[in-house]
């Protein structure tokens, strides 16, 4: 079954501006769907035109089998959660819970009853009759997260809500939000620009470049068969090398080394290698002239050059360093090969 | 943070010395009876006559007719510093709240409009404002005292830059939680806003007391009379031989001092408050 279907979805801006042109998605009940993108993709835009925050300008957005194109954010049954969190900064804990409740006109034994609920389950319980002001990043974070659970939405929209947290307690509450969502139930539409976070928490990853989709897949689909060189890019840190290459007859020459792959296109293309995946080899291979090494701990990053082309590999740390130049290869299904012009995976 | 410094202490109480001084002498002179004081000029001592002359502005009957004592024209002065005060506020509020708030043509352009007033006081339009009270047949009455005077650029001015520095997040959080304009209004902006009505509320309140010109325009019945107005009419009380009342004169401006004085002390911390730093 699927809870929210977006379909042909286009945001044009009164100035002209295009946001969102022509994106199609759709999340399963109970999926959580990260999107990912850079800034001014309009990941932002494409959530918010789903909360009813901006307006579609053509297009449908189907919220639980009824399409809510023209419903106010309120009768659309979406909770948000925003990146500076918007609490009601006069309101205690308490009554920014309850807000939304009280205006839909829900019974205030039934009102209390979810506030407390909610206050257990995000362990706030504590700070109920306190104001935002006199509480920590976290606490606020999980305060805005209580907002939404106590809708009961069809669906929880996530803008961003964890770029305001330092990174230690942005990877505890990145799994509190992963446990919570999964324990609830409830689909979820979670917006990031951390391909990090959008490995960690997606069941599907939909990667906008430019308001239009450039991959839909699991984490793993889009991180081991990236359907263009934006994707493959944008996902996995370091980011894949993409160098020019030359493919012939199951043969792919780099920079005047040849080496046999499977795929039997031809012409130029841009090879795609990620630096996990290059290989340092004694016998054969090719040439990489090394001009750094980083130290990342349990990884070193190599960066160097083949040919004139920059390449970076990443070696176990625990091997000795190599000093100026090392031999590389690589596996044959490591190997992703792109159109050089569209950049698609041919 | 430096120490304070003997010098420093000396230049703050020469300043208060200054500021206080005239008030005092003004004081101290109300409580002389006013033949000392025509014959001798400002006091600087205690006069005795404090009880009397206070009791005297404050029940006697004044001015030609007789219609209007001290009480009755603290009492008028409130209620124009209070009108004129509350008034301001709502009605710059709620254009603040639109032009902010809500996308209709020309908004920009209204508020410029709204600003370009601070060009155009009551002194400029004063005899187009009395024709426009004067046909309304408000002459004489506390509406028309307060009416003309409450649409401020000032006070709009301040609630849009206020509204302005609200996080847009707040609105977009109402509006999911099923918050209508006047839901949103009441609910989150107008609890947001209190330090900053409070402020203004100050500011307003001490320009309502002091009005002076349009009251004396506004107002020939003497039972509306202000006790702004009403210093001037006890100088002007010169019937005959009679040598003008400065006791009871300067009993009534200390009177009429006091409580713009007394908001400002009170309030003090919330106007600072609401200038300076904003509950966010």
């Amino acid at each position: 079954m699927t809870t929210l279907r977006i379909k042909d979805a286009f945001k044009r801006y009164p100035n002209g501006a295009e946001a969102v042109k022509g994106v199609s998605v759709d999340v399963g009940d109970g999926e959580l769907v990260v999107f990912v993108g850079p800034s001014g993709c309009g990941k932002s835009t494409l959530l918010r035109m789903v909360a009813g925050l901006e307006g579609v300008t053509s297009g449908e957005i189907e919220l639980a089998g009824r399409v809510v194109n023209d419903l106010e954010p309120a009768e659309r049954n979406i909770a948000m959660v925003f990146q500076n969190y918007a609490l009601y900064p006069h309101m205690t804990v308490r009554q920014n819970l309850a807000y939304g409740l009280k205006n839909r006109g829900t019974a205030k034994p039934e009102i209390d009853r979810k506030v407390e609920e909610a206050g257990a389950l995000l362990q706030i319980a504590e700070f109920l009759d306190r104001k935002p002001s006199q509480l920590s990043g976290g606490q606020r974070q999980r305060v805005a997260m209580g907002r939404a659970i106590v809708r009961d939405p069809a669906i929880f929209l996530f803008d961003e809500p964890l770029s305001n947290l330092d990174a230690k307690l942005r990877n505890q509450m990145r799994l509190e939000i992963k446990k919570l969502q999964r324990s609830l139930g409830t689909a979820a539409i979670y917006v990031t620009h951390d391909q990090v976070e959008a490995m960690t928490l997606a069941d599907q990853i939909v990667v906008l470049n430019n308001g239009l989709v450039e991959q839909i897949g699991t984490p793993h689909q889009v991180y081991s068969r990236p359907a263009s060189t934006f994707v493959a890019s944008f996902i996995g840190a370091p980011p894949m090398n993409l160098l020019k290459a030359d493919l012939a007859g199951g043969k792919v020459t780099l920079e005047g080394h040849t080496l046999p792959v499977q795929n039997t296109g031809s012409g130029p293309v841009r090879l795609g290698l990620r630096p996990e995946r290059v290989l340092i080899t004694d016998d054969g291979g090719i040439p990489v002239k090394i001009t750094v090494s980083e130290e990342l701990g349990a990884t070193r990053l190599i960066h160097g050059h083949i040919g004139a082309q920059a390449v970076t590999i990443a070696q176990d740390a625990d091997i000795d360093a190599p000093s100026d130049q090392v031999h590389v290869t690589f596996r044959d299904d490591d190997a992703h090969f792109f159109d050089l012009e569209s950049g698609k995976r041919v | 943070m430096t120490r304070t410094k003997l010098y420093d202490h000396v230049v703050l109480l020469l300043g208060v010395l200054l500021m206080v001084g005239p008030l005092a002498v003004a004081f101290l002179t109300s409580t002389h009876d006013y033949v000392t004081i025509h014959k001798e000029g400002m006091q600087v001592t205690w006069g005795g006559e404090f009880v009397e002359t206070y009791k005297t502005v404050l029940t006697q009957q004044t001015g030609f007719t007789g219609g209007v004592t001290g009480l009755l024209m603290t009492q008028n002065s409130f209620i124009l510093g209070l009108g004129f005060a509350l008034g301001k506020i709502v009605i710059s509020m709620l254009a603040a709240y639109a032009i902010v708030y809500f996308r209709f043509p020309l908004a920009t352009f209204a508020f410029w409009i709204i600003f370009l007033t601070l060009l155009l006081p009551l002194e400029v339009r004063i005899l187009p404002s009395y024709e426009v009270v004067q046909k309304m047949g408000l002459l004489n009455t506390y509406t028309g005292l307060i009416l003309p005077l409450i649409a401020s650029a000032t006070g709009t001015f301040f609630f849009r830059q206020f509204f302005k520095s609200v996080p847009n997040e707040l609105l977009e959080a109402a509006r999911i939680d099923g918050a209508g304009p006047w839901r949103f209004f009441f609910d989150i902006l107008l609890p947001l806003s209190k330090t900053m009505m409070a402020a203004i509320f100050i500011i307003m309140f001490v320009v309502g007391w002091n009005q002076y010109l349009w009251p004396t325009l506004m107002t020939t019945d003497e039972s509306y009379f202000t006790l702004v107005r009403g210093i001037k009419q006890i100088m002007q009380n010169m019937i005959g031989a009679d040598i003008p009342k400065y006791n009871e004169a300067l009993a009534m401006a200390m009177l009429a001092m006091l409580p713009p004085v007394l908001v400002i002390v009170i309030f003090q911390r919330m106007f600072i408050k609401g200038l300076v730093e904003q509950e966010k």
